[in-house]
């Protein structure tokens, strides 16, 4: 940390690094800015400031609608999304089989393949089950389409933990189904909200799947946002924007402040013996 | 707890391969009560497999396990029992020091009242009642391991199984937490195997030395009985340094004494296991068991009397050890030796490389052993 202190960095680079931040979130103010409009139509600057587009957006039970869809897809998804990427993970870090690599490959596949393919895969396969339309289609649709990133993300706090400390509970009298409650179940907590928090913002605005698997009553907020554009554009949509970011971040800070109380409550700093003699 | 006389631990032909490679080849052992038991080994020498078998965490190919009389060969691990210290201690990170000795107990079904007794009881033994409130990262390497000590016994075990427990801490603490370690040992009369590759340790702390090598028992016995009288080559190495001098035996005495004769003619007078006439053995002739004398002419060699010349000597601090070379001529038919010497050597003399010594042994000190495949 100090060498890194100790380096001065070129004003060229400092100037270029704010432009970049500028490009950015420069879009974020102007559509706040726009969504309180006083305009009919969208237009920059608006000419003045109102909550008639915030109006439009919660008042119309359509709307409302459609975040309720999207939260509960969101919702599902992450929950199913934490179940079996931790369900995968264990065995692929932790047991010893053949042919791994490629059990590997195919739960990495949705990744590699476009989401449109996937999607429409899916498409046939919901029809000839009668499932499309339902909240539950859009559901497993985001789940596969997130599950190798919250895969990966849980097979690497899983090898950092001792397989040992399962062991060493087994030792003092814990049940192999116990010890993984007791042990390795908290010590994953932080990787699997992580997981999970990452799959419901991917579900929050994810579009392609939900277009394919929803249904006119199941049209969550991001592809009721696509129909509406491709009519007409009007300010509400920079309302309906506003609340998407809102979300966005208030996810974000909740996933930074539970992973604060992790750390602080596994503090791994190794104290010098001298210290405490 | 009392003592009890008799095995606590009988390992009856214990076998353990993984695909073609045997990492246990018939391992038959036992164990009395209450004994220090160092299992010590080179890696790879089976050493852990055997421990993790005790431990119920790799089941044995064939053989037997008997703890207290029990067979145990299929008792699955959280129902043998036993305190296991891992090698990195394996404490649980997000709980706090009283959370990680409660848990066998909260494990036990015991009640929170008679826990929260016993674990202070216990971390006062191991001098941390102070620390109940930390987290493992908060405690330095001896810390941990006390922590470590504390929750394999707080369930009061029969026996406590160790797996290199202070191999990751310095030399000095070490060697602290080895008296302690012993101490807690006798006081709370626990049956302990500790698994090490430091002969050292096993020298410190244990009752019983077992030593292992390529999946077997080598040779089981006290320490003392290990380094003063080996029964292999490979023991006679592994526990502290020796001379492996060749020959054959050319007679024996009434008195166990064998004559050994060099290639080069020389003889050597050494103690007998079970070696017989017209052997091919060699002698263990331990550094600090020659004797060295400064010469100026050349007097005839006799048995466990020959002519060499200082190659090196080295100061290890409280003695010196010299390469001696006896048998200039042909560097063929050179022996090489060790001596290790009080600082000031033995008649207040210290030598130099290219001083002429006369060296000399006690027959008692020299073993004859059978000559290892090479």
């Amino acid at each position: 940390m100090s060498i890194n202190a100790s380096i001065k960095p070129n004003p060229a680079v400092r100037v270029l690094a704010w432009c970049a931040i500028a490009f950015l979130i420069a879009p974020i103010p102007i559509i706040i800015l726009v969504s309180f409009s006083s305009a009919q139509y969208l237009t920059f600057p608006p000419p003045g400031l109102s909550l008639q587009w915030y109006e439009r957006f919660l008042g119309s039970s359509e709307w409302v609608q459609s975040i309720w869809i999207s939260l509960q897809v969101a919702v599902f998804s992450a929950i199913l999304t934490m179940v079996l990427a931790t369900m995968a993970a264990i065995p692929m870090v932790r047991a010893d089989f053949g042919r791994k690599s490629i059990i590997y490959a195919i739960l990495l596949a949705p990744m590699i393949i476009p989401v449109i393919i996937t999607a429409i895969a899916m498409y046939f396969v919901f029809a000839q089950a009668g499932l499309t339309g339902t909240v539950l289609a859009i559901t497993i649709g985001h789940t596969i389409v997130v599950l190798p990133i919250a895969f990966v993300v849980l097979s690497s706090t899983l090898q950092g933990l001792d397989p040992r400390l399962e062991r060493a509970a087994i030792s003092l009298g814990a049940t192999p189904l116990v010890a993984f409650y007791k042990i390795t179940l908290p010590l994953l907590a932080p990787g699997i909200l992580t997981a999970g928090l990452f799959a419901f913002l991917t579900s929050f605005d994810e579009l392609i799947i939900p277009l394919f698997l929803g249904g006119p009553t199941t049209q969550t907020l991001a592809v009721r946002i696509w129909n509406s554009v491709v009519m007409e554009i009007e300010p509400t949509i920079s309302a309906v924007a506003v609340f998407l970011i809102g979300t966005t971040v208030l996810v974000m800070v909740l996933a930074a402040l539970v992973s604060r109380a992790f750390q602080r409550k596994s503090s791994s700093s190794s104290h010098q013996e001298a210290s405490h003699a | 707890m009392k003592a009890s006389a008799g095995n606590s631990i009988v390992l009856d032909n214990l076998w353990k391969t993984y695909g073609s490679f045997v990492a246990v080849g018939g391992v038959s052992l036992s164990i009395e009560a209450g004994k220090f038991c160092t299992i010590l080994g080179p890696s790879g020498s089976g050493k852990t497999t055997v421990l993790m078998m005790l431990a119920g965490f790799s089941e044995p190919l064939r053989g037997n396990i008997l703890i207290d009389g029990n067979d145990v060969t299929r008792l699955p691990p959280q129902k043998r029992n036993l305190g296991v210290v891992f090698q990195n201690y394996a404490l649980f990170p997000h709980m706090t020091v009283l959370g990680n000795v409660a848990f066998p107990l909260k494990m036990r079904g015991m009640n929170a009242a008679e826990i929260n007794l016993k674990c202070r009881q216990m971390l006062d033994v191991v001098e941390l009642g102070d620390f109940a409130g930390r987290y493992p990262g908060e405690l330095s390497g001896g810390q941990q391991q006390r922590v470590a000590l504390a929750r394999a016994l707080v369930f009061e075990p029969r026996v406590l199984l160790m797996d290199e427990p202070l191999g990751a801490l310095d030399k000095r603490l070490r060697a602290a937490l080895q008296v302690e370690l012993k101490e807690l040992q006798r006081r709370m009369n626990v049956t302990v195997v500790y698994v090490t590759h430091d002969q050292e340790e096993a020298l410190t702390m244990a009752d019983q030395v077992v030593i292992m090598n390529h999946g077997k028992i080598e040779q089981f016995g006290t320490a003392d009985d290990l380094y003063d009288r080996p029964t292999t080559e490979f023991v006679a190495g592994f526990m502290g340094d020796t001379n492996l001098i060749e020959g054959v035996v050319t007679a024996k005495g009434n008195d166990g004494v064998l004559r050994v004769e060099h290639p080069t003619g020389r003889t050597i007078l050494a103690q007998n296991n079970a070696s017989s006439v017209g052997d091919s053995v060699s002698v263990s002739l331990r550094p600090e068991c020659l004797a060295l004398e400064a010469r100026k002419d050349s007097p005839t060699e006799e048995a466990n009397g020959w002519n060499g010349r200082i190659v090196n000597a080295v100061s290890l601090g409280d003695a010196m050890r010299y390469t001696i070379v006896v048998g200039e001529n042909r560097p063929s038919l050179q022996i090489q030796l060790q001596a290790k010497l009080g600082r000031r050597g033995a008649h207040g003399h210290r030598f130099y490389p290219a001083d002429e010594v006369r060296l000399s042994w006690n027959a008692n000190d020299a073993r004859v052993l059978p000559r290892g495949k090479r």
